[in-house]
């Protein structure tokens, strides 16, 4: 395997906290324009997850945006646990996609909390709540062989 | 207006995890009953232990703060007599890591000279803290 690839965490911050005020709007704007918010949420988090973390409109914005007026990052960090986490982030989002499209409009509201605490909390303390779980989940599955 | 209601249960409860981590991240617990106490073999931990003390990282590939623990670590093994660290990918332990019961990378287990288990923490802890823990962990053993 080639060199695990890097990420500038700043980049990782400032991802969040984009992805904090849309999930924030997602909850208090009106249908159906919260609903189309969080479908732009959950593709962002699918091209985070699935593709690249450099090719999501957020890391794209913070690379031709905000990158060119603070300099180079002082180090750089292993991209596999925020891409996990983007992971963690489709599926709750997707999941709150689905129950609003489905008029469950309490489990929607709940599955936004859910994914707005964890990129507030990364954006805020620099915490990633979707890499926490990673150790937890790896203990109910058998070693690898 | 339920969307705000969300929205502030969300702050509150995001501000409540942000203190909670941040008081438990590096906190070695107080050492358990003896007769709980985990033993660790040089065979458990793939080296030989440290004359006075070990320090055992656990980490996973999803973990942000597992190299700045380490880091951390190697420095402390470096510049402290008879102490060295060991760090231990959890996905290739997992029994190891169901027994002890770690939940989160990194975790970091103090050993003493004999391979008790002394005290641990998880979260990336501040040199003092390990530093504490160390001094119990040799001091148990005069």
């Amino acid at each position: 395997m080639s060199q695990p690839a890097q990420v500038d965490p700043r980049g990782l911050r400032v991802n969040a906290g984009i992805t904090a005020v849309v999930l924030a709007l997602v909850l208090i704007t009106p249908e159906p324009l919260n609903v189309v918010l969080l479908a732009v949420q959950v593709a962002v988090f699918a091209v985070s997850a699935l593709v690249n973390l450099q090719a999501s409109p957020y890391a794209v914005f913070f690379a031709k945006v905000v990158r060119p007026r603070i300099g180079r990052p002082a180090e750089l960090e292993d991209a596999r646990p925020p891409r996990f986490a983007q992971l963690v982030g489709l599926g709750f989002t997707a999941a709150a996609l689905i129950a609003f499209l489905a008029g469950a409009t309490t489990v929607g509201y709940v599955a936004t909390v859910f994914a707005l605490v964890a990129a507030l909390l990364n954006a805020s303390v620099g915490l990633c709540l979707g890499c926490e779980l990673y150790l937890v989940l790896r203990r109910f599955t058998p070693a690898r062989a | 207006m339920a969307g705000i209601v969300a929205l502030l249960a969300a702050l509150v409860l995001t501000g409540f995890a942000a203190w909670a981590v941040k008081a438990k991240n590096g906190r070695f617990k107080d050492r358990p009953p003896h007769s709980d106490a985990e033993i660790l073999t040089a065979t458990d931990i793939g080296a030989e232990l440290g004359e006075r003390a070990t320090l055992v990282q656990f980490s996973s590939a999803f973990c942000s703060p597992c190299r700045a623990t380490r880091v951390l670590l190697t420095d402390i093994a470096a510049k402290v007599d008879g102490v060295t660290t060991v760090d231990i990918d959890a996905e290739e332990h997992l029994d190891m890591v169901r027994r002890l019961g770690i939940l989160r990378t990194p975790t970091v287990l103090v050993l003493d000279g004999a391979g008790t288990v002394s005290t641990r923490a998880s979260g990336l802890p501040r040199r003092e803290q390990v530093l504490a823990a160390l001094g119990q962990a040799v001091g148990e053993r005069r």
